[in-house]
This record gives C-alpha cells, sequence and structure tokens, in this order.
C-alpha cells in the first residue's frame, strides 16, 4: 500500500470539504477500498473515514420507508428487520466480521458487478441521498462499477420504500461469497420490479420481461421456461453466460415462490 | 505519522502509526501481540479476527487510525486472570479443535463474538457463522464439537463425517 493522510471529520460538511482535494478518497468500511490500496490499483493522498459521522449512521422507520444512514454497517441493517428481504441479503453478504464493517454506501458507491445491494436498492426502487442531490435507483447505476455519483459526492442515506412481499435468492459463489447470481424481487405499489446482480456485463439490470409476466401473474410458474438472453451475460470460470442466464430464470422463480 | 491510543486487553496502548499501518500491523509489530495470525492478508481467512469494540472484525483489513480510541480485544486477553484457559480455549484442547493453530487465534475470537449474541447456536448456525474463518487442518469438525461444548451442549449429537 501506497501511504497516504487520514482524516476522520464528524460532519458531512468537513467530509465534504476535506473530499474537494481531488486526490482525497472517502473511506467506508474498507472492506474493498483496502484491499484495492494494497493491491496499489488506486493511490489516494488522503483518505477521509465516514465513521465518524453520526448523522450517516442508523436506521429510522417512517411507516411507509425506512431511511438508512450511507455509513450504516451490513450487520445493522440485517438486525433491523423492518424490511425482512433486505435484512435478509445484508445478512448473507460476506461473513460476520465483513458485516461488521462493511457499510451499505460503500457497496452502492462501489457498484461491484456481483455485489448483493445493487439488486436490493434497485428492486425496491430505492432513492440515494447525497450531499448535493437525490438519485432513483433507476437512474442511479450505469454499469459495472460505475454510478451517477460526482468526484467527491458522498452517500449520507438510501431511502427505501416498504414493499408490499419482497425476497432475495443469493446462488453464492463459494470462494469469493459474492453472488455469482442473485436477484432481488419485489411487488410494490407501482408493479413488480425483478432486479439482476452477478449475471450481466452491464452490472445490474431490471428484468423487464420477467416484470411484465409476474404484472399479469404474481407466481413463479408465469415465469415457467423464461430466462434472459444469454447476450452479455458474464462468462468467466465460475460459469458461462448460458449458465448465468438460466440460473437468473431460476433464481427469479425461487424469489417469486418465496415472496408467496 | 500521527499517534493512536487503543484499550488493548484492558491496558491503554499507544504508538506511532503511518495512515496506512493496519490494526493487524499495529498490534503484531508495535505493540508485539504476534497472537493475532495475519494468512491471507486479504480479508479472507479470518486468522487476523480481533475485537474492537466488542465487535468481531479483520485486523487485516482496517487501518489502525480507525481504532484510535477504541477497546481492542485480541486472543493474548482471553486467559483467565491465572493465566489458565478460559472456557472457549479449553474446550478447543479438550475436543482437538486445532492441530497446527494458525486459524486458532482467528476462530476462538470468532467464537467468542458468536457466543456473546448466541449463547447455545445450533451446529448449523456455528458453520454458518465461521463461514470467514478457514481452516486447512481440522475439517472443521472439531472446530464445531469445541464450540458446542463451550456453549455447554452435548457433542455427542455431532457425527463425523
Ligand atoms: C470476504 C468478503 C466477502 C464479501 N461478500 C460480499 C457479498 O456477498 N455481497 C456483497 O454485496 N458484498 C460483499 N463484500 C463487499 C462488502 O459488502 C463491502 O463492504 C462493500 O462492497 C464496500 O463497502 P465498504 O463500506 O467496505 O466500502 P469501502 O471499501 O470503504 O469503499 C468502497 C468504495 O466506495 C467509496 N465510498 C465508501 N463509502 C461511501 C459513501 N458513503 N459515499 C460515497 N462513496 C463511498 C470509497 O471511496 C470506495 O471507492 C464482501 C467483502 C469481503 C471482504
Ligand atoms: S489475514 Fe485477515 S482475513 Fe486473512
Ligand atoms: S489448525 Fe491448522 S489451520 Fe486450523
Amino acid at each position: 500500500m501506497y501511504n497516504f493522510d487520514y482524516e476522520k471529520p464528524s460532519t458531512v460538511a468537513d467530509a465534504v470539504a476535506a473530499l474537494g482535494d481531488e486526490d482525497a478518497q472517502a473511506l467506508g468500511g474498507g472492506q474493498t477500498l483496502i484491499p484495492t490500496l494494497k493491491q496499489r490499483l488506486a493511490s489516494p493522498t488522503t483518505l477521509v473515514s465516514l465513521s465518524g459521522i453520526s448523522e450517516m449512521q442508523g436506521i429510522t422507520d417512517e411507516g411507509g420507508s425506512i431511511t438508512i444512514g450511507g455509513a450504516t454497517v451490513h450487520a445493522d441493517v440485517a438486525s433491523n428487520g423492518a424490511i425482512a428481504a433486505l435484512s435478509d441479503l445484508a445478512g448473507n453478504i460476506g461473513d460476520p466480521a465483513v458485516r461488521n464493517r462493511g457499510t451499505i454506501g460503500g457497496s452502492l458507491a462501489n457498484n461491484d458487478p456481483s455485489a448483493c445491494y445493487p439488486s436490493a436498492a434497485l428492486g425496491l426502487g430505492a432513492t440515494i441521498v447525497t450531499n448535493t442531490r437525490e438519485i432513483a435507483a433507476d437512474d442511479y447505476f450505469q454499469g459495472m462499477f460505475s454510478t451517477a455519483l460526482d468526484e467527491g459526492e458522498i452517500i449520507t442515506a438510501v431511502k427505501v420504500p416498504k414493499p408490499e412481499a419482497a425476497n432475495y435468492q443469493k446462488f453464492e459463489q463459494p470462494a469469493s461469497r459474492f453472488a455469482l447470481v442473485g436477484v432481488f424481487v419485489a411487488k410494490t405499489s407501482g408493479g413488480v420490479r425483478v432486479a439482476v446482480t452477478g449475471a450481466s456485463e452491464e452490472g445490474v439490470f431490471r428484468w423487464s420481461e420477467a416484470e411484465a409476466a409476474l404484472n399479469g401473474n404474481f407466481s413463479a410458474d408465469a415465469l415457467e421456461g423464461m430466462a434472459p438472453d444469454a447476450d452479455g451475460m458474464i462468462a468467466d470460470l465460475h460459469g458461462t453466460s448460458a449458465y448465468r442466464a438460466h440460473l437468473v430464470g431460476v433464481m427469479t422463480r425461487r424469489a417469486v415462490a418465496a415472496c408467496s | 505519522m500521527s499517534q493512536v491510543t487503543m484499550t488493548v486487553n484492558g491496558k491503554t496502548a499507544s504508538g506511532d502509526v503511518e495512515g496506512r499501518t493496519l490494526l493487524s500491523q499495529f498490534l503484531r509489530e508495535n505493540l508485539k501481540l504476534t497472537g493475532t495470525h495475519v494468512g491471507c492478508d486479504t480479508s479472507q481467512c479470518g486468522a487476523c479476527v480481533v475485537h474492537v469494540d466488542g465487535k468481531a472484525v479483520k485486523s487485516c483489513t482496517m487501518l489502525a487510525a480507525e481504532a484510535d480510541g477504541a477497546t481492542v480485544d485480541t486472543i493474548e486477553g482471553q486467559a483467565e486472570a491465572d493465566g489458565s484457559l478460559n472456557t472457549i480455549q479449553q474446550a478447543f484442547q479438550d475436543h482437538h479443535g486445532l492441530q497446527c493453530g494458525f486459524c486458532t487465534p482467528g476462530m476462538v475470537m470468532s467464537t467468542a463474538a458468536l457466543l456473546k449474541d448466541n449463547p447455545k447456536p445450533t451446529e448449523a448456525e456455528i458453520r454458518d457463522y465461521l463461514e470467514g474463518n478457514i481452516c486447512r487442518c481440522t475439517g472443521y469438525h472439531n472446530i464445531v464439537k469445541s464450540i458446542m461444548a463451550a456453549s455447554g451442549q452435548d457433542v455427542g449429537s455431532i457425527a463425523a463425517e
């Protein structure tokens, strides 16, 4: 790891100021960033820790929705339970020690194509709140490791509407513990949403054909024999693109079955 | 360099660290607490698990600066005041929960965190909790047995596979 200066502001305003320097970078739980720094894939001159900012911690229940502070760790979302499918998802990220450090803001900012949280944010139609604006999940994810965030912009919170029913099914890649394919299905007041992670070269995406079928008939049978096009699916040593496309169909049917 | 101060195993410890100094490095190199092992250094193996403010974390993937002001517990602080093994350590010895011992500090610290939240875990809960702790020797079976015993449960029910 190259050396860097370390700062720990206690307010969002001070963190934004510290991140004004273009070689400064935000530090969430470090579960992705520290390994990246060890590989010398990044060389910030300053790391700005977000862990001392109390306004970015914790979960509040507003009745129809919950708001999760951007620096809230996975373990706290797992034990919350206001949206059961979201808590289950958080409780199956990595392992207990990773969940005690990794944060929702870090996961959404990183937008790893195999990460779990992006599928929940997209599937539930969440709103990403930053120090300057609110971004709908549909506009936020912009392909592998790419998001609508500007340089130095901080995810301060995530607003998540409560679904009528929801479920997340993860087919785990046993070595990395990330999703080989993960599917988040939510029945919301605006219709059914199906968000898929781990599968596409474009990162997390909504499977619109499945949504259309489920809006007509919310049952696993409505998806019988369906799978997304294998073109554009990830192919690597863990699975071919056809395998991943097939898994998307299977995991979506399981998620729907678990919803009802 | 900047100074960090933490309460490590009940005693105040201070030292000068760089921004990039890891908690595992601070414990091992500054404080000479070499019981915390570094196996992978990539947050996969769990040999480096310690408790920070009561929570299990991988010390190879946390900056020492992030633990400034925190309470840190390591394997060196686990034995009883008279130096005898604590319940978890004794159970690992009694049930042969270690062979080479490299993973053991992390296993014991993860077990302590598990039993704090869940004093009587099932076999499945134990295996699930240890997902981030890798052992190359035991095949895990005797580790699970040790944890059942440490939590005061019958180990006879765990059949050898
Ligand atoms: C062994 C292991 C297993 C894992 N398994 C899974 C899994 O199954 N599923 C899964 O989804 N993830 C998994 N992860 C990743 C984990 O969830 C990370 O915690 C997460 O991806 C990054 O969050 P972090 O808080 O650690 O962010 P960091 O590593 O601190 O930061 C990641 C990036 O986000 C930026 N950032 C951090 N916080 C913010 C913020 N609030 N606003 C703007 N930018 C920010 C940083 O600058 C950096 O670029 C695993 C990690 C490990 C080590
Ligand atoms: S050395 Fe930290 S997880 Fe392996
Ligand atoms: S006892 Fe050797 S690695 Fe676990």
